[in-house]
């Protein structure tokens, strides 16, 4: 990656952290930990390594993701809103009745968006099944999924990790947002992880392990990740509500009320940081 | 005619489809062999997933080859396909708007000696709530075949509750079968026999017997699509025969009695008897015991009759 290019994707990723925070501020509640978390995976993703074309959202030949982590659908609004799939308006109408932008992911309602989620768990396999329909139509697309690490506890998710190994399947990579909190608490408090990376390759799965929001540490696992023989695990190490002054590292981040006031508070902090 | 293996015919059905459509996709979830559907694997090797014993997994991949295009029959026996995958399927294939087929096996007292655990009361209850999907148990080897094609090429989810075992066909001669469209089997002026599934049509028809020998004149319909309800059939011989009795191999509560109920308190009141599972778990045995256990015989089925005419 270029100096220019690296430039351009941390101006990108601040960009659209500022978007979902004005997005959820304008409502006045929202998931905004774990979508900020995400903010340089998609960032990267939607910028760098994924084929989309915002004018054909359903393109057969795309690269799809699956983000089974439904409740950080206001991160990648930002991102697909940013990029021409809607009208950059519609991130006002988060939530409100007759809204395209719904608190979980709905692949009828937001042009760019591949699957619906927000019942925790169930992304990965929709995300496998997504491959292995690619790969019987001869169809070139890789498919991202992106699973919580709450949503790790869930039993279907280790379900699709047995079937993904078994199928050779090659075109799948999965990111780990590991943000290390929940709704009712740290991780390891509630329900350890313990060697989640251990747990994936015994599972059959090549394991990176990156920080996060580190752009060039990402980028160079997910360019080593599209040329693997099997699936990929991506764990991101990150920090929930990161960029969000109020937000950061609390565990009341899950989903909190956010005043218009602070987040445009937030969003000013981010321009000084820029600036200093 | 001789009989058919109902499994055989479902099987056979589907490998003549995915010959016509290279779209379709079976998944299975270590009932295969109960399915008859290795001859599909055989066929169309790579068309065909057996996921190993992990139902949740089978309907989220199943979405997510809908998504691409395919057209995913999934199996498991009944109980699974409804209790134990209930989320999945909600969300995953029907919220999602996606186009997952879902057939469960070995409906009711059909589980037999796989008792309790396998017997399925409820799933047809789980799957009338879900919004738009289709719910149909066919009752003979002729039908099967032509609903499941219909299932098929039309867009969306559908849950088909599936008899396996050998089957006479009922219907004499060559008949259109349509999802939604109720079956009058044998006509009548003193009561409506609406029944559902093989065990429960072959007791309703012996029901008519007994009820002739008795002079009462009962029409039978085989109420193949518990939904779409064909209301306007519900409704038709509501007014033709004042007097209804439903008979489902099932809970009486969100079913086939429930559905016809609902249809007449706001349309046409009219006395109804509802046959079926009286809020209670199923167990193990053989199917003529279980039967009788759970109060579904032709001789239950007359003795409703005469409640609803003492």
């Amino acid at each position: 990656m270029t100096p220019e290019e690296l430039a351009f994707l941390r101006a990108k990723a601040k960009e659209i952290r500022k978007l979902t925070i004005d997005a959820i501020g304008y409502l006045g509640v929202g998931h905004i930990g774990g979508a900020l978390s995400l903010v340089e995976a998609l960032t990267l993703l939607y910028y760098r390594h994924m084929r989309v074309d915002p004018q054909q959202p359903r393109w057969p030949e795309r690269d799809w993701l699956v983000l089974s982590k439904g409740h950080a659908g206001p991160a990648l609004y930002s991102v697909l809103a940013d990029k021409g799939f809607f009208p950059r308006e519609w991130l006002h109408t988060l939530n409100r009745g007759g809204t395209s932008l719904p608190s979980h992911c709905d692949r009828t309602l937001t042009p760019g968006v591949d699957m619906t989620t927000g019942s925790l768990g169930q992304g990965l396999s929709a995300a496998l099944g997504i491959a292995l329909g690619l790969r019987l139509s001869g169809l070139p697309g890789r498919v991202y999924c992106i699973i919580g690490d709450g949503e790790s506890q869930e039993g279907q998710i280790w379900e699709a990790a047995m079937a993904a190994a078994h199928y050779r399947v090659n075109t799948l990579i999965a990111l780990l947002d590991y943000n290390k909190l929940q709704i009712d608490g740290p991780v390891r408090e509630i329900m350890n992880l313990e060697d989640v990376e251990a747990k994936w390759r015994a599972f059959g799965w090549k394991v990176y392990a990156v920080d996060g929001h580190d752009l060039e540490q990402l980028d160079a696992a997910l360019t080593l990740a599209r040329s693997a023989a099997g699936p990929v695990l991506i764990v991101l190490h990150t920090i929930k509500g990161k960029g969000a002054f109020f937000a950061e590292g609390k565990v009341e981040n899950h989903n909190m009320p956010v005043s218009y006031e602070l987040a445009q508070e937030a969003i000013r902090k981010l321009d000084e940081e820029e600036q200093a | 005619m001789s009989a058919s293996e109902m499994r055989q015919v479902y099987a056979e059905t589907l490998i003549r489809l995915a010959e016509a459509n290279p779209e379709i996709v079976l998944l299975e979830a270590d009932l295969m062999k109960a399915a008859g559907t290795r001859g599909f694997k055989e066929r169309f090797p790579e068309r065909t997933f057996d996921v190993g014993v992990a139902e949740a997994n089978m309907i989220g991949i199943a979405a997510g080859l809908s998504a691409t295009g395919k057209i995913p029959f999934t199996h498991t026996f009944a109980c699974f396909a409804s209790r134990r995958v209930f989320d999945q399927f909600f969300i995953s294939a029907n919220y999602a708007r996606l186009n997952v087929k879902l057939v469960g096996s070995d409906p009711g007292i059909t589980a037999r000696y796989n008792g309790g655990t396998h017997m399925p009361f409820e799933d047809l209850g789980l799957m009338r709530i879900i919004p738009g999907l289709v719910v149909f148990e066919p009752s003979d080897p002729v039908s099967l075949a032509q609903l499941l094609e219909e299932s098929a090429w039309r867009y969306g989810c559908s849950y088909l509750r599936l008899h396996r075992y050998a089957v006479e066909p009922r219907y004499p001669a060559p008949q259109r079968f349509t999802l939604g469209k109720g079956v009058v089997l044998r006509d009548g002026s003193d009561v409506t026999l609406i029944a559902t599934g093989v065990v429960m049509v072959d007791e309703a028809l012996r029901a008519a017997e007994l009820l002739a020998a008795q002079g009462i004149d009962a029409a039978v319909i085989d109420m193949h699509t518990l939904k779409p309800l064909d209301v306007e059939l519900v409704l038709t011989y509501a007014e033709k025969t004042g007097a209804i009795v439903t008979c489902e191999n099932h809970q009486i509560h969100n079913g086939l009695g429930s559905a016809v109920a609902e249809v007449l308190a706001e349309y046409r009141p009219t006395p109804l008897q509802r046959i079926g599972v009286r809020d209670v778990f199923g167990e193990v045995g053989p199917q003529d015991y279980l039967l009788r256990r759970f109060h579904l015989t032709a001789e239950d089925i007359v003795a409703a009759v005469r409640r609803l005419r003492a």
